[in-house]
């Protein structure tokens, strides 16, 4: 059943993923993307990342998703056909640097694979142990514990590199001159 | 199932790689950096089964990172387009030689 569900899943992440690079409008990318990231939400769910799964929905497909589709929205880009893909000496490059890409990645993990990943394929300790603290404080307690007592700092450093964003963006956004107004 | 969604990780980041390289329209070349992000996450997510919960965490981060990186680039996307009214990468070469 796990199995099933994750080749499911696979499946239409993959096809999800190659509609955003093929896609004609940049809505109908961003809708292929959002296909992608709910696929991506269900795998999590399959490997017991409940609280990852949740917010890869809120945030992901839901905030950052709606931020795009509104700039798409507000540079009237909708219905933006024409194709934009590079040919020519491009479509060279593109299969020599992804063809290098992915035999490095296959390299990589093939050779992780004979090392059984570092001995930790074999080992089922740290599965029981998120089990564990899954079932003890629940899908979000087992990250916020962490979280809020080995990680604190990063995760305090992460929050000023959210406020630092926000006004980023919105000085970048804003006109120029402001003597405009609005 | 560790080793096949690491292939599949390794799949998502090649073709937003290949995203990146062959789409001229900034908005989708950024969508596809968002899919070499999740590509990474999987991979994190997946390995966290086998390595302990570390892994959700850093994908917390991720994509917080990812949260922060979409608002600014954005912005610098509409900015640019005030500019030049497109969104071609082709047609911004003012740091080009």
């Amino acid at each position: 059943m796990t199995d099933t569900l994750f080749v499911l899943f696979a499946v239409v992440s993959v096809g999800g993923a190659v509609g955003v690079v093929t896609g004609r409008s940049p809505v109908a990318s961003l809708l292929f993307m959002v296909a992608t990231l709910a696929s991506l939400a269900g795998i999590y769910v399959l490997f017991e990342a409940h609280f990852l799964a949740a917010i890869q929905v809120l945030i992901y497909a839901g905030a950052i998703m709606v931020l795009f589709l509104f700039v798409i929205m507000l540079l009237n880009l909708g219905h933006d056909y024409r194709a934009d893909l590079k040919f020519g000496s491009w479509s060279l490059l593109s299969v020599v640097v992804v063809g290098l890409t992915a035999s490095v990645l296959v390299q990589g993990i093939t050779g992780s694979e004979a090392d059984d990943f570092g001995g930790h394929l074999a080992d089922p300790a740290a599965a029981a142990a998120i089990d564990l603290a899954v079932a003890e404080k629940g899908a979000v307690g087992a990250i916020a514990d962490p979280l809020f007592t080995d990680y604190v700092v990063a995760f305090e450093v992460i929050g000023l590199l959210l406020l630092v964003a926000i006004v980023a963006a919105v000085v970048l956004a804003k006109p120029r001159g402001g003597s405009e107004g609005a | 199932m560790l080793v096949p969604a690491i292939y599949l990780s390794a799949a998502l980041f090649a073709i937003g790689t290949l995203g990146v390289i062959v789409r001229r329209n900034a908005i989708i070349i950024f969508l596809c950096i968002e899919l070499q992000l999740n590509a990474v996450n999987l991979a994190f997510v997946a390995l966290s089964r086998h390595v302990g919960i570390e892994g959700q965490i850093y994908v917390f981060f991720v994509m917080t990172v990812a949260a922060a990186e979409a608002a600014v680039g954005l912005a610098i996307i509409i900015s640019i387009f005030r500019h030049y009214e497109t969104v071609n990468v082709d047609k911004f070469n003012l740091l080009k030689w």
